[in-house]
């Protein structure tokens, strides 16, 4: 089991409030994500639920019962570090096998055990090496393997694939997924890159200074941020926003229209716009429209779009993909 | 990436580093040559380089006018007495600055370095007669104290750096892991400070082994170390270039040996832990 809750929790350090009044609730097997701009509390609010900071106020409930004044260790959770923090003079093996010494395991149900979680990362020709003469994709994986043996009731990545290379991030990214879903395992997972979040994630958490800001499946943040600051921040190349004219003609303050729902339309049919830089992918176009008054839109368009730098163009969004919001940045639903 | 080195740059900066590791080390080699020549050799002008008349009379002379090894058992017993000391009260005290540091640490380190800016001389008096006083002059117990409060705002300061470079996270994993603290202090942190602790002791160990204004002006005889052995050999009955080299020499050969097989970790101890 490892269902947890997180109920009013505040954390201030000193005069500093860092974390303000979260409340979540994550479900047993359930994979979340924390997402937000560096600073805005990510780690601080995982190392709360480790166990590694004490709230300032609220309670932090693990499978029903409050854990705020138990100590990390009795939490039954484990935690995969950013920067791996491999202990540097044990073997693979002793980093591994380190956490089930500690609880006293016998030796050969620890061998057993260790075994087991080195065949399903791969590490099995690695386990007397020393964590120095590893890679850095290696050494993830020890981190991993030191987190999976304890068969803890749910893991916190603290934004464990930042050090790798992009091919290794988005194979471990999958790996990490099929992991999570193969143990069926709660776990949390902090990172700052929305794709990451919206690919690995069962549910996002959006986090803005120190503020959940929305809680939801990755489609739901799609499809209906409730702020523009959650609309902004999630979806890539980010949303279009415009207001003015445009806006109030849809009784809104600001409306937001994705890249993708942005259709290149016929002559003089909707806003008219020049395009400043055209990226052909060839999997999809994407251009940088200087739309006068209303800015400088992103378009993306599906496939081979035949324009370049330059020509002139008339942009419609999709009314049905339209979002809206009011003047504090509130979506405005219908 | 590697940079590309041509081989006349090789070469000349093999010359160029042979040449100063020699200017380096030529005083020693001189003093070497030296004790190895007569009195008479010793001061001669040209002076001779390698083409004289070996002798080993002055390390028999040296030996029998004054006993080397009463001098080189003061010296390991108050080098290495002064420095287990300091270990013993700097490794927690350094320790508590690293992982429990309050507001006033860096303070209190400060504090305590500022004691090796006044010149030694200026507490020479009363540090004299508090020795007097005590009846401490010219006893090992009376030196291996001087000389380890001496050095101990050093080694708390070389410890508390190595102790600070040891990451957080990794301690905090351990916690994770389920680690007591006294575990976490046995398995993790000792392991990972050992070669700090060991550099710097090892540093402490060759200032001590080579202190010799408070061991020149606090002993005579008894407690006196192999300091005091060559220092007289400097002055009172004239000027024996032969001998003093002799004596330096083996003063110093102990201390040499013990330098040249722990390479590493003294650079690591004089670098502050920069080179890894
Ligand atoms: N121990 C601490 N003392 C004071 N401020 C802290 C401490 N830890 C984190 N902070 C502050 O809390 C804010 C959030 O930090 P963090 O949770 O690490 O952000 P994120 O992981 O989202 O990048 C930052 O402004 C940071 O400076
Ligand atoms: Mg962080």
């Amino acid at each position: 089991m490892g269902q947890i809750t997180l109920q009013s929790v505040h954390k201030s350090f000193g005069p500093l409030n860092i974390i303000k009044d979260a409340n979540l609730d994550i479900e047993d097997g359930s994979f979340v994500v924390f997402v937000g701009p560096s600073g805005c509390g990510k780690t601080t609010l995982l190392r709360l639920i480790a166990g590694l900071e004490d709230v300032t106020s609220g309670q932090i409930l693990i499978d029903g019962r409050n854990v705020v004044n138990v100590p990390p260790a009795k939490r039954g959770l484990s935690m995969v570090f950013q920067s791996y923090a491999l202990y540097p003079h044990m073997s693979v093996r002793g980093n591994i096998a380190f956490g089930l010494k500690m609880a006293g395991m016998p030796r050969p149900e620890i061998d057993r055990k260790v075994e087991a979680a080195a065949a399903t990362l791969n590490l099995t020709s690695y386990l007397d090496r020393k964590p120095r003469e590893l890679s850095g994709g290696q050494r993830q994986r020890v981190a991993i393997g030191r987190a999976i043996v304890r068969e803890p009731k749910a893991f916190l990545f603290d934004e464990p694939l930042s050090n790798l290379d992009a091919a290794l991030r988005v194979q471990m990214r999958m790996e990490v997924t099929r992991l999570q879903k193969q143990l069926a395992t709660t776990a949390i997972y902090v990172t700052h890159d929305q794709v990451e979040a919206m690919t690995m994630a069962d549910r996002i958490v959006v986090l803005n200074a120190g503020r959940v800001e929305q809680y939801g499946t990755p489609l739901e943040l799609y499809d209906r941020p409730v702020n523009l600051f959650v609309a902004g921040f999630i979806g890539s190349p980010k949303m279009n926003f415009v207001s003015g004219l445009p806006a109030s003609l849809h009784g809104a303050a600001t409306i937001g229209i994705r890249p993708e729902h942005l259709r290149v339309v016929g002559d003089g049919e909707g806003w008219p716009g020049r395009v400043s830089v055209a990226e052909h992918l060839g999997s999809d176009t994407f251009l940088y429209v200087d739309a006068a008054e209303l800015g400088l839109l992103t378009v993306r368009g599906l496939g081979e779009v035949h324009l370049k730098g330059g020509d002139r163009v008339w942009l419609s969004p999709d009314p049905a993909r339209l979002h809206r919001f009011d003047k504090e940045g509130v979506a405005i639903r219908p | 990436m590697a940079r590309r080195v041509s081989p006349t740059r090789i070469v000349v900066s093999t010359v160029a580093a042979w040449a100063c590791g020699l200017l380096i080390f030529f005083p020693i080699l001189w003093m070497v040559l030296a004790s190895f020549k007569t009195e008479l050799e010793a001061f001669a002008i040209p002076p001779s380089f390698l083409f004289f008349e070996w002798t080993t009379e002055n390390y028999i002379t040296v030996q029998t006018r004054s006993d080397y090894f009463h001098h080189a058992m003061n010296s390991i017993v108050i080098a290495g007495g002064s420095t287990i000391i300091a270990a013993l009260i700097a490794v927690p005290a350094a320790w508590s600055m690293a992982f429990a540091p309050t507001r006033r640490t860096k303070d209190i380190l400060l504090w305590m370095l500022s004691t090796k800016m006044m010149p030694a001389v200026g507490v020479l008096v009363p540090i004299y007669l508090i020795f007097k006083n005590l009846d401490l002059l010219d006893t090992r117990v009376g030196l291996v104290a001087i000389l380890c409060l001496g050095n101990l705002p050093i080694v708390v300061w070389m410890l508390f750096t190595y102790f600070k470079e040891i990451p957080r996270d990794i301690l905090e994993a351990a916690r994770m892991d389920g680690a007591t603290v006294e575990r976490e202090l046995i398995y993790v942190l000792t392991p990972m400070a050992i070669p700090g602790i060991a550099s710097t002791l090892l540093l402490n160990l060759i200032l001590a082994w080579n202190e010799a204004f408070w061991t020149l002006n606090l002993s005579t005889s008894q407690a006196a170390p192999l300091t005091v052995f060559i220092a007289s050999y400097s002055s009172p009955e004239g000027l024996f270039w032969a001998k003093l080299s002799a004596a330096s020499t083996m003063a110093i050969a102990p201390i040499l040996v013990l330098g040249w097989f722990s390479q590493r970790q003294l650079v690591r101890g004089l670098t502050f832990g920069a080179v890894k």
